[in-house]
């Protein structure tokens, strides 16, 4: 009872984030654009078939959309003092962490769910399927998780944190197969099994190409454990820096 | 009268920086308390505490039956809290903040929206309900937030410096509503520098300063404390040197502006003294009157000496 009450709050955070911070403009069309353009540069001039280039993208677009905002969140609230407003409501922290990072995985989805669509209809691609849904869901907040344990660090300018952001993202980028597959990937081969995108870029190459690394129940089962493990990395890192952060 | 909020023994270290050293104080259901102090002695320090998003490094905290350490959101669920420096969402209208803090307190979506338009009128601004914050003014701000922190039918209000750096208006308008909802049985808890706020709205008050509460009482009795040194003002027609005016029994002599201010114990001996200067020394007296102590004097004297041991 007591939980379903603060998953009701979480979910106002969620919708207080996705109105301040998501449903704009200028968001959603950088959503779609960044790694669209970021994923065009990267393939320019390399022959490569279609339902090889759509994994990555869909894995990128995912990585970038759910993981873009969420770490600007919480600095960018303790410096605008809504975040000791927040801390101050009967919710625990989790409850504010959910709330952010359920917003992200909606911006997610809805940014992704448009990839695949152009996919299915523009290019005849033949995307949908459970394995990928479910995954899709899981990494959306396996990333977002770990956009929240970026946000952990008692910051308050959020250009701070959107170094560290890049710092980490870019290269997870290079090393999960959104590129190259991972079978082509020599000794750099060890580096991806410890980035989540890994587990995503096996799985929608698996439902479009129907080869992978890993089974489809393997690749989630992944995912999932990573996101248990990144959102109480991220629990524990917030509550230890709350003293820092006012 | 109930104790509701029972401060125990309460610290606060930062790397080693004592910001609260022991503090232990009681505050009784339906008064107005006030923790006064200068910047950096340790107030908000110890609201965040009192309101449990600040762990202490020793001591314990209860609002009411509740260990804030142990039951945070139960404590959370019957206080209203307006921090130092806090902000509303600026990117929602004042309604939008008003339902969020309903929604973040559980408060059904119906009575949520009755209790919102309620405080908006009472806070006057209900005709803005709709207009997105960033458009008001620090006054309207601070109202709002104000009213959000009413919006759960808060038991006790915590408010830290609730006026600082507002305008006549707004200060008057936000010390009017803190009095209305003293009366209504809310129990207040606020934290300010300004002597003039803690003497107008307080029914105790504790005085703190490098950590520690120095006194703590009734602002009248507080005053008292200082009656034993009043003070006399006096303004004469010609010019003349603070030394002049020393005579038996005065402490000390400070000039302001055109007047002396005369302190001593014995004010009767003082004003005769000042009296007879004046006819010997034909400088006649142009205003004459006795000065009580203010909450200022007080403070100044505890804080000097808590400084100076």
């Amino acid at each position: 009872m007591k939980i379903l009450e603060q998953l009701k709050r979480s979910f106002a955070i969620t919708k207080k984030d996705l109105s301040i911070y998501y449903l704009k403009g200028s968001v959603v069309i950088q959503g779609l654009l960044i790694p669209g353009f970021v994923f065009i540069s990267f393939i320019f001039r390399r022959e490569m078939p279609i339902d090889s280039i759509i994994p990555g993208l869909l894995g990128m677009a995912l990585f970038f959309t759910v993981s873009a905002i969420t770490p600007v969140i919480t600095p960018w609230e303790t410096r605008m003092r809504t975040f000791e407003r927040l801390v101050s409501s009967p919710i625990y922290l989790w409850t504010i962490i959910l709330g952010d990072i359920v917003a992200s995985v909606l911006f997610g989805l809805f940014v992704v769910s448009f990839i695949m669509l152009a996919g299915i209809l523009l290019l005849g691609v033949e995307i949908i399927s459970f394995p990928l849904i479910l995954g899709t869901i899981v990494a959306a907040f396996c990333f977002s998780s770990l956009g929240t344990l970026i946000s952990a660090p008692p910051a308050d300018k959020p250009s701070d944190i959107m170094l560290i952001a890049s710092l980490i993202k870019f290269p997870l980028i290079f090393i999960s197969g959104v590129f190259v597959p991972i079978t082509e990937m020599g000794k750099l081969k060890i580096l991806s099994f410890f980035s989540p995108l890994t587990y995503y870029t096996d799985l929608a190459r698996y439902s479009m190409q129907g080869v992978s690394l890993f089974s489809p129940f393997v690749n989630i089962l992944i995912l999932f454990v990573f996101t248990i493990l990144l959102f109480l990395f991220s629990l524990i890192w917030h509550h230890k820096s709350l003293d820092k952060r006012f | 009268m109930e104790n509701i909020i029972e401060v125990k023994q309460l610290k606060k270290d930062f790397d080693g920086f004592e910001a609260v050293n022991n503090v232990t104080f009681n505050v009784k259901k339906g008064e107005v308390f006030g923790l006064l102090g200068p910047n950096g002695a340790g107030k908000t320090t110890t609201i965040r505490m009192l309101i449990g998003i600040l762990k202490p490094t020793q001591g314990e905290v209860f609002i009411r039956e509740y260990n804030v350490r142990k039951e945070p959101i139960k404590v959370k669920q019957i206080m209203g809290i307006v921090p130092e420096f806090a902000d509303a969402y600026t990117d929602l209208s004042a309604l939008r903040n008003l339902l969020l803090t309903g929604e973040l307190y559980g408060i059904e979506r119906k009575r949520s929206i009755e209790r919102a338009v309620s405080l908006l009128k009472k806070f006057e601004l209900y005709d803005k309900r709709n207009q997105k914050v960033k458009t008001f003014s620090k006054g309207m701000r601070q109202r709002l937030i104000l009213a959000m922190a009413l919006m759960n039918d808060a038991e006790i209000l915590f408010l830290d410096e609730p006026t600082s750096g507002l305008d006549v208006e707004s200060t008057r308008l936000i010390r009017q509503l803190i009095r209305q909802f003293n009366k209504d049985g809310v129990t207040i808890f606020l934290t300010t520098h300004n002597i003039e706020e803690a003497d107008l709205l307080c029914d105790r008050v504790a005085i703190m300063n490098q950590g520690k509460i120095i006194a703590i009482d009734r602002p009248e009795l507080l005053k008292s404390i200082m009656k034993k040194i009043s003070s006399i003002e006096v303004a004469f027609k010609k010019d003349l040197k603070e030394e002049d005016l020393y005579f038996k029994g005065v402490e000390k002599v400070n000039k302001m502006g055109d007047k002396f201010r005369v302190f001593g114990e014995k004010t009767l001996e003082i004003i005769l003294s000042l009296i007879k200067y004046s006819k010997k020394s034909e400088n006649e007296i142009i205003s004459l009157r006795m000065i009580e102590p203010s909450l200022e004097d007080i403070f100044v004297k505890l804080t000097n000496k808590n400084e100076n041991s």
